[in-house]
């Protein structure tokens, strides 16, 4: 096979990014389920600090991204689970595509669909917890530059335990962890986002897109060595 | 087992010891006991008096720090030895690499978590809190532990042996360039709030307390050698068990198919 362009990997990758989206488009995994537990985990929130609206107010950033991080692991299985049926790992592999667009692309169609969550839980947080946006570029910002973290690594994780046994709890033990300083970054940015003194958000979407880059970089140079076994 | 004999001096039948391990194992032991007397013996207690007459200090809480201390540098040992094997053995692609790999790393989670569970105990009266979320290296060794928690995890699912292997080396490389981030970023979140630094700096250390703390690094270090020498030679064996189960399995198979052998093979 001979190596691949810049411009067919970037076309590649893109096909794949389509493919995914269209799966999801039409089985609306993601919208009928995985949106609703979103929703459900902040309404937990809710519940659990009561009906303490200040309290509901101070801790929306670092609420809103456990729940987008929870509701990615969903997404993340999901994108492999669809992958593993009917063969169709076995199908992408044969098709010669560039490991590095494959990974591109998964990544990017999971962080399409992780923004799109993000957008609507934002709505969420701001009409159920009260708060009110300052910084609409840092929200928009952070917003995007921490979903492609979470989707590079998750990808790249997603791959790791795709295709073993116990899966499902495996691929939070492993991600988690790893996607902690996204948590940190994501929620100092949207407290700077929702007028909190001192959060310097703009210094913390300097760490949300430094994360994205490097977990790019390692899952699409690592991606080839996890696809070989299949 | 016949084949076993008194004078195998490497991997016997049946034995993960050596000669060899055997006098460090005693060593170990002789060296530990040793540890105890001077922690409790001869280190005094850490006090000092301050200007307005105060007597502070970690009293006999600074006795733990001759295994909390080594526990963690020993645990990074064991992090950075996985490190240092994945890459290896996506280098090499040998089985040696692999069982190194596995066994630091289980050796690793053991000393993390007694640096976690010693760490804590020690903060309960120094810094009144079992759990300071303002330390940068408290926090990093936890989420250092859960990690590689996680890569112990997915050693223990069963898959083919090499894409295990490779699977777990990427699994490493990851999650010790993490280790990298995480330190940096919880650094960061720290120092943006009003959280109080650690109280361990710019303390004079004592000269029984500073000769103390180098021979439990001794004796830790000589402790972490013995672990992974017979962790490792564990994980040999298992994988020899392994191989040699497949060998029977094929041999009855064949003695079934084989005609030769008649109604042999038959229920």
């Amino acid at each position: 096979m001979p190596p691949a362009t810049g411009a067919a990997v970037l076309r590649d990758a893109w096909l794949i990014a389509g493919k995914d989206l269209r799966i999801e488009m039409r089985s609306r995994v993601g919208l009928n389920q995985i949106v609703p537990f979103a929703v459900t985990v902040l309404v937990l929130f809710a519940f659990a600090l009561d009906t303490d609206q200040e309290a509901l107010r101070t801790y929306a950033p670092g609420l809103f991204w456990v729940t987008v991080l929870l509701a990615a692991l969903l997404a993340i299985g999901r994108s492999f689970a669809v992958d593993l049926a009917d063969g169709a790992a076995d199908r992408l592999l044969l098709s010669g595509i560039d490991p590095i667009a494959v990974f591109g692309g998964k990544a990017l169609a999971i962080a399409g669909q992780l923004v799109v969550l993000e957008v609507l839980l934002a709505a969420g947080v701001v009409l159920m917890f009260d708060v009110t946006v300052y910084r609409y570029g840092l929200l928009v910002c952070a917003g995007v530059a921490a979903a492609a973290g979470v989707a590079a690594a998750g990808t790249l994780y997603g791959a790791l335990v795709a295709g073993l046994g116990a899966r499902e709890t495996l691929l939070p033990v492993l991600l988690l962890p790893v996607v902690a300083p996204v948590l940190i970054g994501a929620t100092r940015a949207f407290q700077d986002a929702f007028g909190a003194a001192g959060a310097e958000g703009w210094a913390w979407l300097g760490l949300l897109a430094g994360f994205a880059a490097i977990y790019g970089v390692f899952g699409a140079l690592s991606y080839g060595a996890l696809l070989e076994e299949a | 087992m016949s084949t076993a004999t008194a004078s195998t001096a490497d991997v016997g039948a049946g034995s993960t010891s050596s000669r060899a391990t055997k006098v460090l194992g005693w060593l170990v032991l002789a060296g530990f006991a040793v540890l105890v007397a001077l922690a409790f013996a001869w280190v005094p207690e850490d006090t000092r008096i301050t200007e307005q007459g105060d007597v502070v200090g970690q009293f006999d809480a600074v006795r733990l720090m001759f295994v909390h201390v080594p526990s963690a540098i020993l645990a990074y040992t064991g992090f950075g030895l996985t490190f240092l094997a994945s890459l290896a053995y996506l280098r090499w692609r040998t089985d040696w690499w692999d069982i190194m790999a596995h066994s630091s790393a289980e050796i690793g989670v053991l000393f993390g978590v007694l640096t976690l569970v010693t760490g804590s105990i020690w903060g309960r009266p120094t810094w009144q809190t079992w759990w300071e979320w303002g330390d940068v290296r408290l926090v990093t060794t936890l989420v250092m532990v859960l990690v590689f928690i996680g890569y112990l995890a997915v050693r223990r699912i069963p898959a083919d042996g090499a894409v295990q292997a490779r699977r777990s080396a990427v699994i490493a490389l990851v999650g010790a360039v993490n280790i990298v981030i995480v330190n940096r970023s919880v650094d960061w979140w720290e120092n943006r709030t009003l959280h109080q630094q650690s109280t361990l700096i710019a303390r004079k250390i004592r000269d029984e307390t500073l000769f103390t703390l180098s021979f439990s690094f001794a004796v830790g270090m000589a402790l972490f050698a013995w672990l992974l020498l017979h962790r490792f030679r564990t994980a040999y064996l298992e994988r020899q068990i392994d191989e040699l189960e497949v060998q029977e399995a094929l041999k009855e198979r064949w003695a079934e198919a084989d005609p030769a052998d008649g109604e042999k093979g038959r229920p």
